[in-house]
């Protein structure tokens, strides 16, 4: 079976006034058919600019590269604006973060909802306005027939989100991308809104790129993950592989510095990652964590890391060797 | 009078009403944003708040920076009237660091001046003194000294949060609030700021108060939990006893709702249903028994009396009726 979406060495560049910002750097991936990929990484890693390069919704100045970016069959690189448009939200579409600021507050739901719908659907209003409201419920809203008529500031938090996955599905995507969609929620609302996703997606066999930060939801939501740093992919794997036995030093840092109850000692110190997260403008060279890395040595600032395979759908990108990297990270995850 | 025996902060059943406007025709409405909340936190401890946005955590917080006057009720700081004590003497025992360090920062003033205006303020020496006492300080929260003459533009936002708890400790308070200190943080700062809350506390032997909806944050910082809903303590217990036995259905709902990063538990279900319900208009008897899978019919009547035993303080006709009698165990 081919993959549902493939990208390779897709690349985001944005000029800035010191040089240009290379925010994604030639990351390979693919999401299968019913699958859920997890990019995470801290902000600033490119993790949402790589969405939105799939999506061609980048702002103005900066460019897209890549050899390869497909969807199913389509090419979606050769496509022209409006071929791209009639793509977009139909066949893929985008859970955008906030749910306070991506509903337009001048239209009732029940316009937002059909727009999208009349736009893709050769079909009458009354169709749109069925389909909008059968996808309400899905969502677990209640009374949706009255909810049509209301403004997005009549609704809670976890509703307008509700809201937006009903509006991703309405033209039934094969690929669904999902930014942080939780992150602005109570803990309680999110586990919810994940179940629904999760359930949908399985229903629906949607592929999903869920972008997120939180490893929590990582650990529960996804099937395989990416690991980003500074725009490029240093780990990816099966998600019980990175969690189990994490091989690159950011992924085994990144997992240390969580707090688990019951896990770590109350008031030890926790685990962190010295420094901060460097921004990858102008020419880049060698690994670009080597500067918060314990494990650094000369040739991490010269030679350029390749992406290693060590096991079939596992890679990472440090020179180290994968029987250390094996050790390390099991003293992480124990 | 022993000093340790006076609660350092002891809120004693204080109410706050905000008066909502409906519309323009309409007359205003309460809404009771704290429902005779009583609370008192010791010197030395960390007291972690936790609730879902508009739980009224932050009035709660606003009113003991003295922000917001209760409506009804008291607030006493070393056993002395928080309302009587005046915003000068009260901002020497209480300092605030806020969730957000890229707002809560003037973006025109340079670091220096940031952090030695409470100095100035309460003229505390001169200002030679307050760039020795400033640097000093930002020594002691992890920042180069070089930052002394930098914008908070040119901070990241670990560095900015660094800053912020530069700031409130130089006039070294005795009660440090801390509301949602690192949220709007990335997980590896994050665990840095919490390294350096933890340090400072036995350094100074600061008293925090923990506002956050992170419950791994409360569970790895807090001594003592208290957890909030609609206005109320729900539960309050020592942190062990809390995450061992928590017994407050909400305060299990959101223990359950928390996610480890751990992949083969998958995704839990707190049963909680979609509604926090509208503050304007709470619920009666219970302000949780819309959400509750245990509710029983007179959920609905009363309001729950305070039951106090070893473990802590809960509120809920699980454990004692109205009247605070031990109710039947199930």
């Amino acid at each position: 079976m081919s993959a549902l979406l493939q990208a390779e060495n897709l690349s985001v560049d944005i000029p800035v006034p010191g040089g240009v910002l290379h925010a994604v750097r030639r990351v390979n991936f693919n999401v299968n058919q019913g699958e859920t990929l997890c990019l995470v990484g801290e902000s600033g890693c490119g993790k949402s600019l790589t969405a939105l390069a799939i999506m061609d919704l980048l702002p103005h100045k900066a460019r897209r590269s890549a050899q390869k970016l497909s969807l199913a069959e389509t090419d979606l690189l050769a496509l022209r604006y409006r071929q791209m448009a009639d793509i977009r939200g139909n066949q893929m579409s985008m859970i955008f973060q906030d749910p306070m600021t991506s509903l337009n507050p001048a239209y009732t739901i029940g316009d937002q909802l059909m727009e999208i719908f009349l736009r893709h659907r050769k079909s009458s209003r009354a169709q749109a306005r069925d389909r909008a409201v059968f996808l309400l419920e899905k969502v677990g809203i209640t009374a949706a027939g009255s909810r049509l008529k209301q403004y997005p500031h009549q609704l809670s938090g976890g509703l307008r989100q509700r809201v937006m996955i009903a509006m991703g599905l309405m033209c039934e995507p094969a690929l669904i991308l999902a930014d942080e969609p939780t992150t602005a929620l109570d803990v309680t609302i999110q586990g919810q809104i994940l179940h629904l996703l999760a359930d949908l997606q399985r229903e629906f066999q949607m592929g999903m790129i869920l972008i997120t930060h939180d490893l929590g939801v990582v650990a529960r939501v996804a099937d395989r993950v990416a690991v980003m740093y500074a725009g490029q992919i240093v780990e990816t794997g099966d998600v019980h592989r990175i969690f189990e036995s994490p091989l690159h030093p950011y992924t085994q840092g990144l997992l240390a510095c969580v707090p688990v109850p019951g896990k770590i000692g109350r008031n030890k110190h926790l685990h962190s990652i010295p420094g901060i997260v460097p921004a990858p403008i102008g020419d880049l060279v060698g690994c670009s964590f080597r500067n918060r890395c314990s494990h650094t040595m000369d040739i991490c600032a010269s030679d350029d890391q390749r992406l290693k395979a060590p096991a079939l759908a596992r890679g990472y990108r440090c020179v180290l060797d994968p029987e250390v990297c094996r050790r390390n990270g099991q003293m992480v995850a124990a | 009078m022993n000093s340790s025996l006076v609660p350092l902060l002891d809120i004693n059943n204080v109410w706050l009403t905000y008066m909502v406007s409906q519309g323009l025709f309409r007359s205003k409405r309460p809404l009771h944003a704290v429902k005779g909340l009583s609370l008192s936190i010791k010197k030395g401890e960390v007291l972690g708040l936790v609730g879902e946005s508009g739980c009224g955590k932050t009035t709660l917080a606003r009113m003991l920076l003295g922000l917001l006057q209760p409506s009804r009720g008291k607030v006493f700081i070393e056993g002395r009237l928080l309302a009587k004590e005046g915003r000068w003497a009260l901002s020497k025992k209480i300092q605030p660091i806020f969730q957000d360090p890229y707002s809560s920062l003037n973006p025109r003033k340079r670091v220096g001046s940031i952090v030695s205006l409470p100095l100035k303020i309460h003229k505390v020496g001169d200002p030679a003194g307050w760039r020795i006492k400033a640097e000093e300080m930002l020594d002691i929260v992890g920042l180069p000294r070089r930052v002394y003459y930098s914008l908070p533009s040119q901070l990241s936002g670990g560095q900015r949060q660094r800053v912020a708890i530069a700031r409130a400790l130089i006039m070294r308070p005795e009660v440090v609030l801390c509301d949602e200190p690192t949220s709007a943080l990335d997980v590896s700062v994050q665990a840095q700021i919490l390294n350096l809350l933890i340090d400072l506390r036995k350094e100074f032997g600061l008293t925090y108060l923990l506002v956050s909806h992170n419950l791994a944050v409360v569970e790895h910082l807090a001594t003592r939990v208290a957890v909030m809903y609609l206005g109320r303590i729900v539960e309050e217990a020592s942190t062990d006893d809390l995450f061992n036995e928590p017994r407050h259905p909400y305060t299990r709902a959101l223990l359950d709702s928390v996610l480890t990063p751990e992949p083969d538990l998958g995704l839990p279900d707190a049963r909680l249903g979609m509604t926090f319900p509208n503050p304007i208009d709470p619920p009666s008897g219970c302000a949780f028994h819309p959400r509750c899978d245990r509710a029983m019919p007179e959920c609905s009547e009363h309001v729950p009396g305070v039951v106090q035993d070893s473990l802590g303080c809960v509120s809920c006709f699980l454990y004692a009726d109205a009247s605070g009698q031990p109710a039947k165990q199930d």
